[in-house]
């Protein structure tokens, strides 16, 4: 069984190609004009990227299956472009054993819509007391440790993970948030936050801890990831050190290139969110950040709620929002990249950081596994949270102008979505 | 006006409305029998998630003065202790046929949230450390009351204490400088909001910096888990900083007047017995509270958009 | 009504109160807000011309709390009410401008009941026009003048006009 999309535009190494592009037996098998196969789908006017890769993804299995599974998870991420997505391991048991790493990933064959590739936890239990059994779960093949929901607090601690990380050669991912100063915290400490009587979440706190782990990257020479970066700051820190030479990747939501903490006077949890939702001046610095590389990735941080929770007084809700289906089209409306730009920060960049690049990630070209997105970039659409995949609807973006839409997601050779439908 | 939320939702002008529509309320609390049928029919429920008794008291007393049927629900009694989601306890209480909520909780912006449950007029009784407009609505009464005045320009008010945690504050801060005052806030930086460049105030950290210029001093309760929390040392040192004493009580110019919303942490802030300070608004504070409510639940219930509309239609007959 | 008229009219309601009540001592004049208002003070000059040993108390009442039409019609200006005494075992002078539906000096009867309970209360209007819908008379009247339900009358110390209004 071979396809032949005809007439679309490539994201090829030797930059944007208008030509033919035949798939077969899961492979890319053939790049150029007037190519033939039994099957024939017209892409003119859409770009073909490679299958986006998501670092960040709360997929809630196991735990919290009324609010998402990884399947319904895998289809709002095949929706939105993905072929493979990273889940974060606060669930419920923690990823921090192989059981339920072996589980993750076995949802997520059975789903079959992208490969779900299990994070494991730095810590038991995420409690940031004892080290999880790394080498273990090295060993059954996770690449990406974080203690996601929360950072490792304990300086002994992160300085021993990183030691310890750097002979399995694994990365950790920090999410950077120094707890005693976020007590209670609601959304960034600011005059909004001044303004509503709600305790905030200062910049410094995330600030403090990229700074110490960058220090501790420095004397141990691990790899370190940082998640979801919200402030101007952050990105100067890591600007820095990529300067000095150190080994650290950071990440950035769609939501903090283009939502301040401006919209959550109106007190919808909606638009809470941790890191939280930051001010103009930061949203510029993290632009700037994507554009000169600082940023090596757009992560999503999908984080499924139910409406029940959601509900809850402001300071009760827990944070988090929907991200996989918006992800492209909320960057694109943000931020102005070129297509080769796109697929560096949806796609290469993140497959190099999670150590899948052998079969994600790859620009198109003869022989890498046919895992694709096809994109009308021109296009501009809005969400309708009522016919979104996702189990939950805590999307931020209903009502806003987004750009750049999924039409066709093709994983391991098999279109899993078509003309924006799921096809499973 | 169906909502009483917050005082920049009220409005300069509402603020003046209700201040005037109080002094009728006090007329009315004046009478040998202060009851009037202006609200009978209505149905006012107190849904009070968060320990009140002055507001309160204050706001049945207000209902039943006016007539309205009032429905009392508070925590110990509530399901909302029974996991009941406070959507659900809004759906619940709104099919009962109910014309307005009295709410108060500790969470900021309540009032807002439970908008989209139910159809009745909101009244906000204090949300987390957000707004408590009917307490600022009373002071400004009762600023206009002592001083004989509608605009306050020209008036210094200073507040002293714990403006962070305070929803008192918030309210009063817009309340006053809406309505002309000068407005000083005065507090240790532990106990001052961050980044507040944009509220109408100017900040200080010293008590006797400003006590000798300011006509009312507006003295907020320091609660002690304040100590707990490392925002001040400890309390004698807080009231020897900021706290009422005689000497300053002596320094104070001579027509001042001292405001405390209540209630009052005597050895704290309060230094004093101010129920033996002439320059005491404290009691009228208390007693305008009646009257304040009750010309914030007939203006909420009699006075809101959607009964204009139904007034539109009609002939000009009742009006004569 | 022409402005001398109504000086007449208000000259000869004073006499009638004065004649009615056999010069009593327990008079309390009451002008409902807004329009009675006026009326009252200038009937408590009159009589105090009339009789000058008579003390006669001046009071005003608002009446919008106490409307039984209070969602179709919101007391949307404030009137304050003001009684200089107490009324109980009192006889009450009720003055108000114009005398309609009754519904407003039904109002005024219940509010009154607030400050006291007098032996007697009066009702003095300066225009009887008539569509009655409550069982109201008046003791007092300047004039009595045919309308139309949907005129508008409007009174004032230089006369009264009425106009036509949008015919329902």
């Amino acid at each position: 069984m071979s396809v032949v999309f005809r007439g679309g535009n490539i994201v090829t190494n030797e930059g944007v190609v208008h030509a033919d592009l035949v798939v077969q037996g899961g492979q890319i098998s053939g790049i150029g004009s007037g190519l033939a196969a039994k099957e024939v789908v017209d892409i003119s006017g859409l770009t073909v990227f490679p299958g986006f890769v998501d670092l960040h993804a709360h997929l809630r299995e196991p735990g919290r299956e009324d609010t998402e599974t990884i399947e319904t998870g895998s289809r709002a991420g095949a929706k939105g472009g993905y072929t493979a997505v990273i889940a974060m391991p606060n669930t419920n048991p923690a990823q921090d054993n192989v059981p339920t790493i072996e589980f993750v990933r076995l949802q997520g064959q059975r789903a079959g819509l992208l490969e779900v590739i299990p994070s494991g936890c730095i810590t038991m239990g995420r409690e940031g007391k004892a080290l999880a059994p790394m080498a273990e779960l090295a060993k059954v093949g996770v690449k990406l440790f974080t203690d996601d929901g929360s950072g490792v607090q304990d300086p002994l601690l992160m300085r021993r993970a990183m030691e310890y990380s750097k002979e399995l050669n694994v990365v950790l991912g920090q999410h950077c948030e120094v707890s005693s100063l976020t007590q209670g915290a609601v959304m960034h400490e600011c005059g909004c936050s001044s303004d509503l009587g709600v305790p905030g979440w200062p910049s410094i706190a995330e600030e403090l801890m990229v700074h110490r782990d960058i220090e501790l990257a420095r004397l141990t020479g691990a790899r370190i990831h940082f998640l979801h970066l919200s402030t101007a700051g952050s990105v100067e820190l890591v600007r820095q050190a990529k300067l000095d030479g150190l080994p650290v990747t950071a990440e950035v939501t769609p939501h903090h290139l283009s939502l301040t903490a401006e919209l959550l006077r109106g007190f919808d949890a909606t638009f809470k969110v941790n890191p939280p939702l930051r001010t103009i001046s930061d949203i510029d610095a993290l632009k700037a950040g994507v554009l000169d590389g600082t940023i090596d990735a757009i992560a999503t941080d999908h984080a499924p709620h139910a409406r029940r929770d959601k509900e809850l007084p402001l300071d009760q809700a827990p944070p988090g929002m929907l991200g996989l289906e918006t992800a492209l089209g909320v960057t694109c409306a943000a931020l102005d990249l070129d297509p080769l730009a796109i697929a560096q920060v949806m796609s290469v960049a993140p497959a190099r950081i999670a150590g899948i690049v052998d079969r994600q990630g790859n620009l198109p070209r003869v022989g890498v596994a046919a895992n694709l997105c096809f994109v009308d970039l021109n296009a501009t659409w809005m969400i309708n949270p009522e016919t979104m995949a996702s189990k939950s609807t805590n999307t931020p973006f209903v009502g806003r102008q987004l750009r750049g839409k999924v039409v066709h997601t093709m994983f391991n050779g098999d279109l899993v979505v078509r003309d924006g439908e799921a096809l499973k | 006006m169906k909502h009483i939320r917050s005082i920049s939702e009220i409005g300069k002008a509402g603020v003046l409305a209700i201040v005037e529509r109080a002094k009728q309320m006090s007329e009315i609390n004046s009478r040998p029998v202060p009851k009037v049928p202006a609200l009978r029919g209505k149905t006012v429920v107190s849904l009070f998630l968060e320990d009140s008794t002055r507001t309160r008291l204050s706001f049945e007393t207000a209902a039943k003065r006016l007539s309205a049927e009032t429905m009392n629900f508070s925590v110990s009694t509530s399901s909302v202790n029974k996991g009941e989601s406070l959507r659900d306890t809004i759906e619940t209480i709104s099919d009962m046929g109910v014309d307005a909520f009295v709410v108060r909780h500790k969470s900021s912006g309540i009032p807002w949230q439970i908008e989209q449950w139910t159809d009745a007029s909101i009244i906000n009784a204090g949300d987390g450390a957000h707004q408590h407009p009917t307490q600022a609505l009373v002071d400004c009464f009762t600023v206009s009351e002592a001083f004989g005045v509608d605009s306050f320009e020209g008036l210094t008010i200073s507040i002293v204490g714990d403006i962070r945690h305070s929803r008192v504050a918030r309210s009063n801060v817009e309340a006053f400088a809406m309505l002309g005052a000068k407005v000083i806030i005065v507090a240790p930086s532990t106990l001052l909001p961050p980044d507040v460049g944009h509220w109408p105030v100017t900040i200080s950290n010293d008590i006797d910096d400003v006590i000798g210029t300011t006509d009312i001093l507006y003295m907020l309760r320091l609660q002690s888990e304040r100590m707990d929390q490392g925002l001040i040392p400890n309390l004698s040192e807080y009231g020897n900083r900021f706290g009422l004493t005689e000497k300053r009580v002596s320094q104070l110019p001579l027509n001042a007047r001292i405001m405390h919303p209540g209630p009052m942490n005597r050895g704290v802030e309060m230094q004093v017995d101010p129920s033996h300070l002439s320059q005491s608004l404290i009691h009228r504070q208390v007693a305008n509270g009646v009257s304040v409510r009750m010309a914030v639940l007939f203006t909420a219930l009699t006075l809101n958009d959607d009964r204009d509309h139904a007034i539109q239609g009609l002939s000009k007959e009742a009006a004569q | 009504m022409t402005g001398p008229d109504v000086h007449r009219a208000l000259s000869r309601i004073a006499h009638e109160i004065v004649e009615k009540n056999h010069g009593s001592d327990d008079l309390v004049i009451v002008g409902l807000q807004r329009g009675g208002v006026w009326i009252a003070e200038a009937l408590a000059a009159k009589i105090s011309q009339i009789e000058p040993e008579l003390v006669v108390p001046l009071g005003v009442i608002d009446v919008s709390m106490h409307r039984d039409d209070i969602d179709l019609r919101p007391a949307s200006q404030v009137a304050i009410s003001h009684i200089p005494c107490d009324i109980t075992d009192t006889t009450v002078v009720l003055v108000d401008d114009v005398l309609f539906t009754g519904r407003t000096v039904r109002a005024a009867l219940e509010g009154l009941n607030s400050f006291g309970r007098p032996k007697c209360v009066q009702l003095a209007v300066l225009v009887d026009r008539g569509h009655r819908e409550l069982p109201i008379r008046p003791d007092f009247v300047g004039k009595n003048l045919p309308t139309k339900n949907s005129d508008e009358v409007l009174v004032s110390v230089d006369g009264v006009t009425v106009t036509a209004g949008e015919g329902k």
